[in-house]
């Protein structure tokens, strides 16, 4: 088992012909997924990476019965890819574009609301279920099948994470990076609801960072309704007040959002702290027993 | 992005936002015809910054009379501010704004943000203005009201008679308080924001509502379809390393430590700076070389970070997703044949092709250290750095 994503997940990619796209649609096909064609509005009906392509959302989900989309397309377009998408009947839409404005994405997340459809990110390294399923730009041969669901603010750090439990040979179930923009999908407390109801996923690795509180909410859920051992490191400590670290969301304002807060919330309910990044797989390690 | 006051309060003019007459002066000899053109006894002289806490800092001087005008402006022109968040060099004082001072009745606080955990715009409404909003919601929760603003209906009219009972308004002064929240939402929409701050809205003795301060930070993601706006961006009022890092499409902010640091991913990156403090050292920068590294990218890097002189180590910790290990490791090398590099680097790279990278800084014949994890690398990092 795994969550949101597997071997037979029939996936599409958005933003299919460009160069972006076609990279990371070799790179997933090289992994195994099931990659069953692509959109570029105004190419329908050639072939690209010997796969179909598609004038729309919609004619994908009819013709190659497409369940899952990665989204590669120009922030400029990003907004429109991933409501189409969902319209389309698509139950997994996983952008990876950065730099979408975040009025745009008020306006994206408003209209998700209530349809069902899962969004992860934007500006994100995607999701993976090793062996199965690589829907993103991480590289894949890093991952190994096992024990542990991560799930994560950042990109890189996020290879960190899976390197640290694959050499210890902890392994992942499924690996989720929710991406650090203000305004996302997907946060927190949805995937530790999901990993909650997965067989596979023993425990839970959780990569924050400074910045507003899906932290705090996490470390609410957890004590209100997650069983499993959950280990968490946050990214930031250093960090000075007001300044932006690169991610629009990672900003510490009003004193709130600060590393050391996040922390003493996790820790307050159980959860085991990796107190450096170098300890990412050990604390989880800890976490199990 | 952030925006001067004169030009916050020009978008704010055109918006239908009530703001007090003002010119703007970029040299002395601008004062008099200023002042005979405001026909004002006394006025207010402000330092156009990028910073807040300007009063506190000096940057705001009131002038009786067109000689104590010119005096202050004299005073203010081609100095340097020094406000609590500028930094110990402060801001260059290119230009400042000269406004009438009005007669104030009672003082007002009024933002616009995104609010991301509701994922919408919301109001930040306090009847007690001119003070530090962040100060009052700590210490005085009550006094400051939120009200969100949905993204389907926008502003409604029931938007306007809150934030009119919110700071006591009636009658005209209502329906006043009601046109500068659908003015004030729509500016915030048509130049994509993420801040729009008043403070203090003011209330004058003659009963007009005016924006006396004005604040506007556009979100740099709307850079492509806000042209005119980002074509007011004033490159002055940033840090020189910074700007030439944003020239480079690099994200760089200088810190006060002595560990350079080069990583790929904003997270990773505040999480190198967390190990060298875990080791007992201090970073100098955050630095995220971003994804699709050129050569000319992560020479610039390089040279950016040892633009600082405080910089004694050089740590480059490299986890390859998008970004090739070989094609940093032949930056590195391109950058310090180009650069004179005379502090010690160690690199630690992993994933996509880190082998080969590895290999590459090992045939270079240069001075690195390649490190072989994480911990060992920001050891390496702080011993060396001493």
């Amino acid at each position: 088992m795994s969550i949101l994503v597997d071997k037979d997940t029939r996936v599409i990619c958005q933003g299919f012909t460009g160069q972006q796209g076609t990279f990371h649609s070799e790179q997933a096909l090289a992994y195994g997924t099931r990659l069953v064609g692509g959109v570029t509005p105004g190419k329908g009906g050639q072939r690209h990476l010997d796969l179909p392509v598609f004038d729309s959302v919609a004619e994908a989900v009819t013709e190659v019965g497409a369940q899952a989309t990665m989204i590669y397309v120009p922030a400029a377009f990003a907004a429109d890819a991933i409501c189409e998408a969902a319209e389309a009947g698509i139950e997994l839409v996983v952008c990876i574009t950065e730099g979408i404005p975040v009025l745009d994405m008020i306006r994206v997340k408003h209209f998700l609301n209530g349809t069902g459809v899962r969004l992860i990110g934007p500006n994100c390294p995607g999701i993976i279920t090793p062996d199965a399923c690589k829907i993103g730009i991480m590289p894949g041969y890093i991952h190994q099948r096992g024990r542990i669901g991560i799930v994560s603010r950042s990109g890189t750090l996020t290879y960190e994470a899976v390197k640290q439990t694959s050499d210890l040979g902890l392994g992942q179930s499924t690996c989720i990076g929710i991406g650090g923009d203000p305004v996302q999908g997907m946060d927190f407390v949805e995937c530790l609801r999901l990993f909650a109801e997965d067989p596979e996923t023993e425990a839970v690795l959780l990569v924050g960072e400074i910045g507003g509180d899906a932290e705090e909410r996490a470390a609410r859920f957890i004590a209100d309704a997650f069983d499993k051992p959950v280990a968490a490191y946050i990214a930031g400590a250093t960090a000075p007040p007001g300044r932006r670290m690169g991610h629009a969301g990672a900003i510490i304002s009003g004193g709130r959002g600060t590393a050391q807060q996040k922390m003493d919330a996790l820790r307050a309910v159980g959860v085991e702290i990796a107190v450096s990044p170098a300890e990412l797989g050990t604390a989880v390690a800890r976490a199990l027993g | 992005m952030n925006l001067h006051e004169f030009q916050a309060k020009a978008l704010f003019r055109s918006s239908g936002i009530p703001v007090p007459e003002g010119e703007l002066i970029t040299d002395r000899s601008d004062v008099p015809p200023a002042w005979s053109r405001l026909r004002c006894q006394t006025a207010w002289v402000k330092a156009q910054v990028h910073s807040g806490g300007r009063g506190k800092a000096g940057g705001v001087l009131r002038a009786s009379g067109e000689g104590e005008a010119e005096a202050a402006v004299a005073r203010l022109l081609g100095s340097r501010l020094v406000t609590g968040q500028s930094g110990p060099e402060g801001l260059p004082v290119d230009q400042v704004l000269l406004e009438p001072s009005a007669e104030i009745a009672r003082e007002f606080y009024f933002g616009m943000l995104v609010d991301r955990a509701r994922a919408s715009v919301v109001m930040i409404v306090s009847a007690e203005g001119g003070t530090d909003i962040e100060t009052l919601a700590r210490e005085r929760p009550d006094a400051v009201t939120t009200v969100p603003i949905h993204p389907v209906t926008g502003v409604m009219p029931f938007h306007g008679r809150r934030v009119a009972q919110i700071l006591g308004l009636h009658g005209a002064l209502a329906r006043s308080a009601g046109a500068l929240v659908v003015n004030a939402f729509r500016l915030f929409q048509e130049s994509d924001a993420q801040l729009l701050e008043i403070n203090p809205l003011v209330l004058t003795a003659d009963d007009q509502l005016l924006a006396l301060d004005g604040k506007l930070v556009i979100d740099d993601s709307a850079a492509f379809r806000q042209k005119e706006i980002f074509g007011l961006r004033d490159a002055r009022q940033r840090h020189e390393a910074e700007e030439r890092a944003h020239e480079h499409d690099l994200n760089y902010i200088r810190l006060d430590g002595s560990i350079g640091c080069m990583v790929n991913g904003a997270g990773l990156a505040m999480a190198t700076m967390d190990l060298i403090q875990h080791h007992g050292g201090q970073p100098a920068n955050f630095l995220d070389v971003g994804g699709g590294t050129t050569v000319a990218r992560v020479s610039a890097a390089f040279k950016l970070i040892l633009s600082d002189t405080a910089v004694r180590a050089v740590l480059v910790n490299i986890f390859g997703g998008i970004v090739r290990c070989d094609l940093i490791a032949e930056g590195i090398i391109a950058a310090i044949r180009e650069v004179q590099v005379n502090v010690p680097v160690i690199v630690r790279l992993e994933g996509t092709n880190a082998e080969a990278g590895r290999a590459a800084l090992a045939a270079s014949g240069l001075d690195i250290l390649a490190a072989a994890d994480l911990d060992q690398a920001a050891r390496a990092a702080v011993e060396a750095a001493g």
